[in-house]
C-alpha cells in the first residue's frame, strides 16, 4: 500500500479575531475579494468539466488570503509575475472577472487575447507581467524588471518595486538562486515570495528540500527571510508591505514565506489520492474564507444577511464573467500570425500546415 | 585602419562590433551590455574592449556565472523598455539559459497577446577549429533557427557584423546574434556612418551562373574565396550569403538556383536536421523542375569534436571539401566550359 502524504502543519491558526484598528470597509473589501476569488475558482472547475476551458487550469482555492493579502501590499505602480496558479492574483491586481474568463475560454477578449490560457494572465495596464507555465521560468525576468527599475528610478517610498510569486516546489531550481544572488549583489528592487502550500504537485517540501524552512535560503544571500501564516490576510498584508518598503526605499531584496494550503488538486483534474484523509481534513479546516467571515461576525462588523448578499453579489460578477466569456467571438484562423513579431521582418513565415513553403514564378 | 583616399575604412569583425556596440551605448540610454566577463576583463574574446572605461558598470555589466539567470534578467529587462545587448561566452554555454531563451525570450510577445515586446540580443559566438574539444566547438544555429517568435542572423562579414547588429539591437524582438571565433580577426571594409541591415534578406555577395552556393557565416567567407578560385578554372560560382536564419530568405535562395541549376550548401553545423536539410527542402519545393542534379550538402561530420587537429580539421568542412562536391556535381551533370 502506498504511503499517503502527511503534510506537516507548524502554522496556520488562521485568521484570529480581527483588529480593532483595522477599517471595517478594507476588511470587507478583502473579504469581497477572497469571496470572488472563490467563487470564480469554482466556476472555473466547473467550466472545465463542461470543456469551456482547456489546457492545464490550476486554481488558487484555499489560497484566498494568501493572494488578497498580497496583492494588498503593491501600489498600483508595482509590478508582480506569478506562477502559473494566477487567476486570483489578475482578479486581486484588478482585471475584470470577465477578461480573465475569457482568456480561460480562449476568447478574443481574454486579457491575453486568448493565446495564453489559464497559465498566462497577463496585462500592462495592472502590471501583472505574467503568470508563467515554467515552474521558476518567471524568476529570471521579474528579477530583470526589477534591474530595468534601477535605470529609471531613485529608491524611495514611492518608487516602483516587483514582487515575485512563486511555489514551494521552485525553491529548488537553478533559477531561484541565480535569482537571487543577482537581485542581493545588484540591490535590486524585488521581493520573492513564496507561496507554500506543502505540496509540489503531490511531493512534500521535506521530501524535496533540503532546508524546509523554504524562507532561511535567503540566508545564503544575505536576503532577509520571514514566514508569515498565508490563512491570515491581515498577517499576509503587513509582512508583505513591510518586505515591498525596504525594496522600495532602501532596494532591500526581500524573501517571504507565505504558509498556505491548497484546498483541491494540483490541477483541476488531479483528484490528489496521494493525500492523507487528516491532510485533507486540516486544510478544510484551515479554509481562509469561514474563517474570515467568522471573524467580521464575530466582530458584528457584518451580520449573516451581509455576508450573504457578499457571497451572491460574487456569484453574479462570475455568472456575468461566464456569459461574457461564452459570448465573446473565437478567435479567426487568418488572425494566427497577427503577434508573430513586434518588429514586422522580411519573409517572416505565414505558411499554414500543408502550403508550399515557396511560391513558384 | 584608412587607406586614406575615399576607399572605406578596413577593420575587423572584432573591432566592427565593438564600434556597433559603442554607437548604441552612445545612440540610445535603454541600451545596456549584459554578461559574464565583459567588464573590467573586457569579454573572452575582446569584444568589448574599452566599453567599461567609457560607459561605466551599469551601462555594462558585468554579471555571476549564471546564463540561465542573467539572460531571463535582460528579458525581465528588455519587457519594462530597456534594450540589453546579451554577451554569452559561447553558444555551447547558452544551453545553459536555453529555457529563458526558447520558453521566454521567444514566448513573451505572443504569448501574451502582443501586450509586451522583448527587445534584447544575444551574441554568442560558435564555431570549431580552435582544438577547444567537444563541449566548447559547437555550431547549434539550429536550435534556435527552429524556434518561432525568435530571430536569428549569422554576419559573415565586418561590415554585416556592423549593419545586423544596429539593427538587431532597434528591433523589438529577441534576436539571437551569431558570431564565430575563427571571424573575430578576419578584416573588411565597413563603410562609415549609420549602417542598418534587412534582418531576413539573404545577399548575393557573387553572382555566378553554373553552380550556387549556399552558406552562412564562416562558411560564405569560405565559399566566398571557392568561387573567386574556381573563376580561374572557368566555372562561375554564385554565392548566397543567408545572414539571416530565422527568418530565412527562401526567395533569395530559390531565384539563384532557378539561374545556375545546380547547388551546394556549406555549413559549420552538423549534417542531420541542419541548417541546409531545410535549404534542401525549401529547394524541392521552390526549384526541382530547374535542378540539374541533386542537391548536395557539406557539412561537419557527426561527432562529438575531438581535441588533436588531424581529427578536428576531418570533422570540419573547409575549401577543398567544397571544390570537390561542386566538381562532382559539375561532372554528373557533364558541365562544360
Amino acid at each position: 500500500m502506498v504511503e499517503k502524504t502527511e503534510v506537516i502543519m507548524d502554522s496556520g491558526e488562521g485568521t484570529g479575531p480581527v483588529p480593532a484598528k483595522e477599517p471595517a470597509e478594507v476588511l470587507l473589501g478583502y473579504y469581497r475579494d477572497m469571496v470572488l476569488i472563490r467563487s470564480f475558482e469554482l466556476t472555473a472547475a466547473e467550466m472545465y468539466k463542461r470543456a469551456k476551458i482547456g489546457g492545464y487550469c490550476h486554481l488558487n482555492l484555499g489560497e484566498e488570503a494568501t493572494v488578497v493579502g498580497l496583492t494588498a501590499a503593491l501600489h498600483k505602480r508595482d509590478y508582480l509575475f506569478t506562477t502559473y496558479r494566477d487567476h486570483g492574483y489578475a482578479l486581486s491586481r484588478g482585471m475584470a472577472p470577465g477578461q480573465v474568463m475569457a482568456e480561460l475560454f480562449g476568447k478574443t477578449t481574454g486579457v491575453a487575447k486568448g493565446r495564453g490560457g489559464s497559465m498566462h494572465m497577463f496585462d500592462t495596464e495592472t502590471r501583472m507581467l505574467g503568470g508563467y507555465g515554467i515552474v521558476g521560468g518567471q524568476i529570471p525576468p521579474a528579477t530583470g524588471a526589477a534591474l530595468a527599475l534601477t535605470y529609471r528610478g531613485e529608491p524611495g517610498p514611492d518608487a516602483e518595486a516587483v514582487m515575485c510569486q512563486l511555489g514551494d516546489g521552485t525553491t529548488n531550481i537553478g533559477a531561484f538562486h541565480e535569482s537571487l544572488n543577482m537581485a542581493a549583489i545588484w540591490d535590486l528592487p524585488i521581493v520573492y515570495v513564496i507561496v507554500n502550500n506543502r505540496l509540489g504537485m503531490g511531493t512534500t517540501v521535506e521530501a524535496a528540500s533540503g532546508e524546509p524552512e523554504l524562507y532561511r535560503r535567503g540566508a545564503s544571500y544575505r536576503i532577509p527571510g520571514e514566514r508569515v501564516d498565508g490563512n491570515d490576510v491581515l498577517a499576509v498584508r503587513e509582512a508583505a508591505a513591510a518586505a515591498m518598503e525596504r525594496a522600495r526605499a532602501q532596494r532591500q531584496p526581500g524573501l517571504l514565506e507565505v504558509m498556505s494550503y491548497r484546498l483541491k488538486g494540483h490541477s483541476v483534474v488531479d483528484p490528489a489520492r496521494y493525500r492523507s484523509s487528516e491532510d485533507t481534513e486540516r486544510a478544510r479546516e484551515a479554509d481562509p474564507i469561514p474563517a474570515l467571515r467568522g471573524s467580521l461576525l464575530q466582530a458584528g462588523i457584518i451580520d449573516e444577511e451581509h455576508a450573504m448578499e457578499i457571497e451572491r453579489e460574487a456569484d453574479e460578477q462570475v455568472s456575468a464573467a461566464v456569459a461574457f466569456a461564452d459570448s465573446s467571438p473565437d478567435p479567426a484562423p487568418g488572425e494566427l500570425f497577427n503577434y508573430a513579431y513586434a518588429t514586422p521582418v522580411a519573409n517572416a513565415p505565414h505558411t499554414l500546415p500543408g502550403d508550399p513553403v515557396v511560391e513558384m514564378p | 585602419m584608412t587607406r586614406g583616399g575615399d576607399q572605406m575604412p578596413v577593420i575587423t569583425y572584432r573591432q566592427a562590433l565593438n564600434d556597433t556596440l559603442r554607437a548604441e551605448l552612445t545612440r540610445d540610454e535603454s541600451v545596456f551590455l549584459i554578461g559574464e566577463e565583459i567588464g573590467i576583463f573586457e569579454g573572452s574574446y575582446k569584444i568589448t574592449a574599452g566599453l567599461l572605461a567609457e560607459f561605466g558598470p551599469t551601462r555594462v555589466r558585468d554579471t555571476p556565472i549564471s546564463e540561465e539567470g542573467f539572460v531571463g534578467a535582460a528579458i525581465g529587462a528588455a519587457m519594462l523598455g530597456m534594450r540589453p545587448v546579451v554577451e554569452i561566452m559561447t553558444i555551447n554555454f547558452s544551453l545553459i539559459a536555453i529555457d529563458q531563451i526558447v520558453n521566454h525570450a521567444a514566448k513573451i510577445y505572443g504569448m501574451f497577446g502582443g501586450q509586451t515586446a522583448v527587445p534584447m540580443v544575444l551574441r554568442m559566438p560558435g564555431g570549431g577549429g580552435q582544438q577547444l574539444a567537444a563541449t566548447h566547438s559547437q555550431n547549434l544555429e539550429v536550435w534556435y533557427a527552429h524556434v518561432p517568435g525568435l530571430k536569428v542572423v549569422a554576419p559573415a562579414t565586418p561590415a554585416d557584423a556592423k549593419a545586423l547588429l544596429t539593427a538587431a539591437i532597434r528591433d523589438d524582438d529577441p534576436v539571437i546574434f551569431l558570431e564565430n571565433l575563427s571571424l573575430y580577426n578576419t578584416k573588411g571594409e565597413v563603410p562609415e556612418g549609420e549602417q542598418i541591415a534587412e534582418i531576413g534578406k539573404a545577399a548575393v555577395t557573387k553572382e555566378g551562373t553554373d553552380v550556387t552556393v549556399i552558406a552562412y557565416s564562416r562558411a560564405s567567407v569560405i565559399a566566398l574565396e571557392v568561387a573567386r578560385q574556381l573563376e580561374d578554372d572557368g566555372v562561375s560560382v554564385e554565392v548566397v550569403d543567408l545572414r539571416s536564419l530565422r527568418p530565412l530568405d527562401r526567395h533569395t535562395i530559390c531565384a539563384s538556383v532557378r539561374k545556375t541549376s545546380r547547388a551546394v550548401i556549406l555549413e559549420d553545423d552538423w549534417l542531420s536536421y541542419g541548417i541546409g536539410a531545410e535549404i534542401s527542402a525549401t529547394l524541392m519545393e521552390g526549384a526541382f523542375d530547374y535542378l540539374d542534379a541533386p542537391v548536395r550538402r557539406v557539412a561537419a561530420a557527426e561527432v562529438p569534436l575531438p581535441y588533436a587537429k588531424p581529427l578536428e580539421s576531418a570533422a570540419l568542412p573547409d575549401a577543398n571539401d567544397l571544390i570537390k562536391v561542386i566538381r562532382e556535381l559539375l561532372e554528373a551533370t557533364s558541365f562544360t566550359r
